[in-house]
């Protein structure tokens, strides 16, 4: 205790170096971490990207077909409906083969024909139901090609490795590099990526159907919990007195924020589906089981909305007579709008990102159609997204890839209109 | 008449009776300058005349909806023939199955036997009465309402209140919701949960430990015995949620220390915004992040060292799920941080602290309670999270500490025994809701205990 000043300073120095050097490697702990996570976000979009972007390009053949009567009409007493069923992959493998005379042998006509994707045949099936006129005439035809073919010229399938490992075989490579050269085989702009619905063959699928359903979906949510959480919040912050009763509101709220999604698909499968007996897989039930999830996220905005408008407006407008009620609606309400509004845009966007519990109540079915209404079986963009990624071929790990690249486009627009909502209209007492 | 078209109906006469509800109370005082003799303004008359013409019928048309399944399926099943009417729950609902689909004409209505074509026609004709006893009766509510108030108006009756009071009536009520919500979890979980402990007791549940929930269609089957020991699950859940707090507990910590006591304004204006896009992102994104990108990348790794790791190891979807809660950690210790008063700093700066032993030894201990809350709804978080493990972890159900093994997690389970084809009878189904109930239980405590903790510390300092 009786040490002389010189001999603490002495100390101190000694340590200072330990402790300068304790200081800075905390210091790169804190920024390590940072630029780790700025490197995650970059390695997941960047993968993202790199698999994706190259799914709004498509692979296209311009082959030239002939709606050959004897083929389709063979006894020319062919209906309407007999027409719709013809043989039209036969007229496709004809085209082809016209294209390259020397193919002999079914093995091969069946490779040649692999090329082509199947929706070849559908399209001209189309088009001669719309123009029975067609009948006996050759036109020609810009047709999907393969996904093996569109990998390929992607440069997603490797040339070099030997012919029994590679999903092309030599043969095909020889005719597409022949079909590349004339220019009939190119990549153009995948329309079908976004006016289509789902599809087995990956070439065909789209996404149109599950951005139908999600719009479907999302509408049903926002009609049901926009207002419910206004209302609820506003009753909590403006009419309710502090008792138990709304203190056990309080808690049930903040933890109904915390419970696992899922454990809301739990409810709905056994309330909405069981017990009142509501379609499997409809928008109308994904609404319901999403309002539920997201109504807590609302109203918590909501009342910290109604919470930052100051007293003073309130006493104001009782003071000029006003009822509660119209204080509320004619004074409180509007100020809080727009935070309300930020609010409930944030929980929407946490709607469409929303997966588990949809699996839950069946939207997780294949469903080729695009849904036409609230109680058509529909699936949402986030389970598209489940869904291609667990099928095995190879083309769909692009198109997943950029149907995420389409939900997130969809998320930033969201939280984009929150933040610039917020900018501008938010007031600050 | 079409659900959609009637609610237009009923909109388009509540709107009618809000006019005429406020031209009748304009014209009984006269209009113009005699408003005054009025008890409120006319639009509140309008608005009570609205609101008691919508919403009895309304609620009418959501109770009537709600039911009409169950009745009339009920009622079909009291009409079929007795070699129909005579069989288990399972074919039951086949057979009901088979009835909607010939309704709504899915299916060919000749291929089936005559029966079943039977029930599908009376099912038609039942269902046409349902919707025309629903429009008359939602219609005669409406136009009961209308007339009633419309009637009843004269300039002394107090529209203003009455009009007041239901807005009030219904603000509660959308309030009570939360209770109704959390009560409709626990009892539909709770039912479903006790149907399972009938055939499968608790303790062989909570404490066995095998799981294969196929069970047997034939009595001679192999391998499908049916074991619902849930250990192995509650082994890799916490397994993979350790991994994941592994991850985002120092990271996401270190990085809200650096941007809160350490980064410059405009480095943190820009970081912050960053970090919290990973909060924004779908799970079902980082559960294809983790099954294609991370997974096949430590699959490679681990064959590089000579290690083998399963294509669907507990540590990619570990990892992939601390990467998820990164941003929720730092956000909440960003808080905390921040809300420690300066003082304390100050306080220690002037004892000859450095600023990491300032951070160290006081704000992290100021902070700690606050910290400690929001790593427990991180965890909560990490136990109910379902996509990423889904995706990415396996089916098989391990019983292994190894980390480069496939495990499975109960929300797995809960989503591969419920998607697909189900009975609502078999132990099969039924253990979904058995697990969902653990998962309810456990991150309730959590939460509960997580917002006690960061509540008591936000007073602190307030």
């Amino acid at each position: 205790m009786n040490r002389s000043v010189a001999e603490t300073r002495e100390r101190v120095e000694k340590s200072l170096k330990r402790r300068r050097w304790a200081e800075l490697r905390f210091k790169t702990y804190g920024l390590c971490a940072v630029l780790l996570g700025l490197s995650f976000v970059v390695l997941l979009f960047g993968s993202l990207i790199a698999q994706g972007w190259s799914a709004f390009r498509q692979a296209y053949v311009v082959i030239e077909v002939h709606y050959d009567p004897a083929v389709l009409n063979p006894e020319g007493t062919a209906t309407a409906d007999d027409l719709a069923v013809a043989d039209y992959a036969a007229l496709v493998r004809t085209s082809l083969k016209t294209r390259f005379p020397d193919v002999e042998g079914r093995a091969a006509t069946k490779q040649l024909a692999a090329l082509v994707s199947n929706s070849a045949a559908q399209t001209m099936q189309k088009r001669l139901a719309e123009d029975p006129k067609r009948m006996g005439q050759r036109e020609t035809l810009r047709v999907l090609a393969s996904d093996k073919v569109d990998q390929l010229l992607k440069g997603r399938i490797d040339r070099t490795v030997p012919e029994a490992d590679r999903a092309v075989s030599d043969q095909q490579l020889a005719w597409i590099d022949a079909l590349v050269k004339d220019g009939s085989l190119s990549l153009a702009f995948n329309k079908g990526f976004f006016t289509q619905g789902d599809s087995r063959e990956p070439e065909q699928a789209g996404v149109w159907g599950a951005v139908v359903g999600t719009l479907y979906t999302l509408a049903m949510t926002l009609a049901l919990s926009f207002p419910i959480a206004v209302a609820a919040a506003i009753y909590l912050e403006e009419f309710a007195r502090r008792n138990r009763w709304t203190d056990l509101i309080e808690v049930n709220i903040n933890n109904l924020a915390a419970v696992p999604s899922i454990v809301f698909g739990l409810l709905g499968l056994a309330v909405f589906l069981n017990i009142f007996g509501m379609p499997r897989s409809a928008p109308l039930v994904g609404g319901l089981v999403l309002t539920l999830l997201t109504l807590p996220t609302i109203i918590i905005a909501s009342r910290a909305a109604l919470k930052a408008v100051p007293p003073s407006i309130r006493e104001a407008a009782l003071g000029m007579g006003a009822s509660k009620v119209q204080m509320v609606t004619h004074h409180v309400l509007p100020l809080a709008m727009p935070g309300i509004l930020t609010g409930t845009i944030i929980g929407m966007a946490r709607a469409l990102g929303e997966t588990a519990p949809l699996l839950m109540i069946g939207m997780v079915a294949f469903i080729v159609d695009v849904p036409k209404g609230l109680t058509d079986p529909a699936t949402v963009l986030p389970v598209q997204i489940f869904l291609w990624a667990d099928s095995p071929e190879r083309a769909f790990i692009e198109r997943t890839s950029a149907a995420i690249l389409v939900l997130l486009l969809f998320l930033v627009v969201m939280n984009a209109t929150a933040v610039i909502l917020r900018n501008r209209f938010e007031r600050r007492w | 008449m079409s659900t959609s078209a009637l609610l237009l109906v009923l909109a388009a006469l509540a709107t009618f009776a809000y006019w005429s509800g406020k031209q009748r109370s304009l014209k009984l005082v006269g209009g113009g300058r005699g408003i005054r003799r009025l008890h409120s303004l006319p639009s509140y008359y309008g608005l009570l005349t609205a609101l008691w013409c919508g919403l009895p019928a309304l609620l009418i048309m959501g109770l009537w909806l709600m039911l009409q399944d169950t009745v009339i399926t009920a009622l079909v099943k009291s009409h079929l023939p007795a070699a129909l009417s005579h069989q288990n729950a399972g074919q039951m609902g086949l057979l009901f199955n088979d009835i909607k689909n010939i309704v709504l004409g899915n299916i060919p209505a000749d291929g089936a036997r005559a029966e079943v074509r039977a029930a599908a026609l009376d099912y038609q004709r039942l269902r046409g009465i349902a919707s025309l006893s629903l429009t008359g009766l939602v219609l005669a509510a409406a136009v009961a309402g209308l007339a009633l108030v419309r009637a009843r108006i004269h300039p002394e009756l107090r529209a203003r209140n009455a009009v007041e009071k239901i807005v009030e009536f219904l603000l509660l009520g959308s309030s009570m919701l939360a209770i109704f919500v959390t009560l409709g979890i626990v009892l539909s979980v709770l039912y479903e949960s006790l149907r399972f402990f009938n055939a499968v007791s608790v303790q062989e549940f909570l404490l066995g430990l095998t799981w294969s929930p196929q069970t047997a269609l034939r009595a001679d089957q192999v391998g499908s015995s049916g074991a619902f020991g849930a250990v192995p699950l509650f082994l890799g859940t916490v397994m993979i949620s350790g991994i994941a707090m592994v991850v985002a507990v120092p990271v996401g910590l270190f990085s809200a220390i650096y941007l809160a006591e350490y980064a410059n304004r405009g480095f943190r204006a820009w970081v912050k915004p960053v970090l919290e896009i990973l909060a924004g992102i779908p799970t079902v994104v980082y559960g294809f992040f983790a099954a294609l990108t991370v997974g096949p990348l430590l699959r490679q790794f681990g064959e590089h060292i000579g290690l083998h790791v399963a294509s669907e190891s507990a540590l990619a979807a570990g990892l992939v799920m601390g990467i998820m809660i990164i941003p929720f950690i730092s956000s909440l210790a960003d808080d905390m941080i921040t809300a420690v008063p300066q003082s304390l700093r100050d306080g220690a700066y002037a004892l000859g602290a450095t600023r990491s032993e300032t951070i160290r030894n006081v704000v992290l201990r100021a902070a700690l309670p606050g910290i400690v809350g929001g790593v427990l709804l991180a965890i909560s978080r990490a136990i109910g999270e379902t996509m990423i493990v889904v995706m990415a972890a396996g089916l098989a159900a391990n019983l292994t500490g190894n980390p480069l093994e496939a495990v499975t997690t109960v929300t797995v389970q809960i989503v591969t025994l419920l998607t697909g084809d189900q009975e609502f009878d078999s132990p099969k189904t039924l253990a979904a809701f058995a697990l969902g109930l653990v998962l309810f239980l456990v991150t309730l405590v959590l939460n509960v205990v997580a917002l006690q903790v960061v509540r008591k510390y936000r007073e602190q300092y307030e």
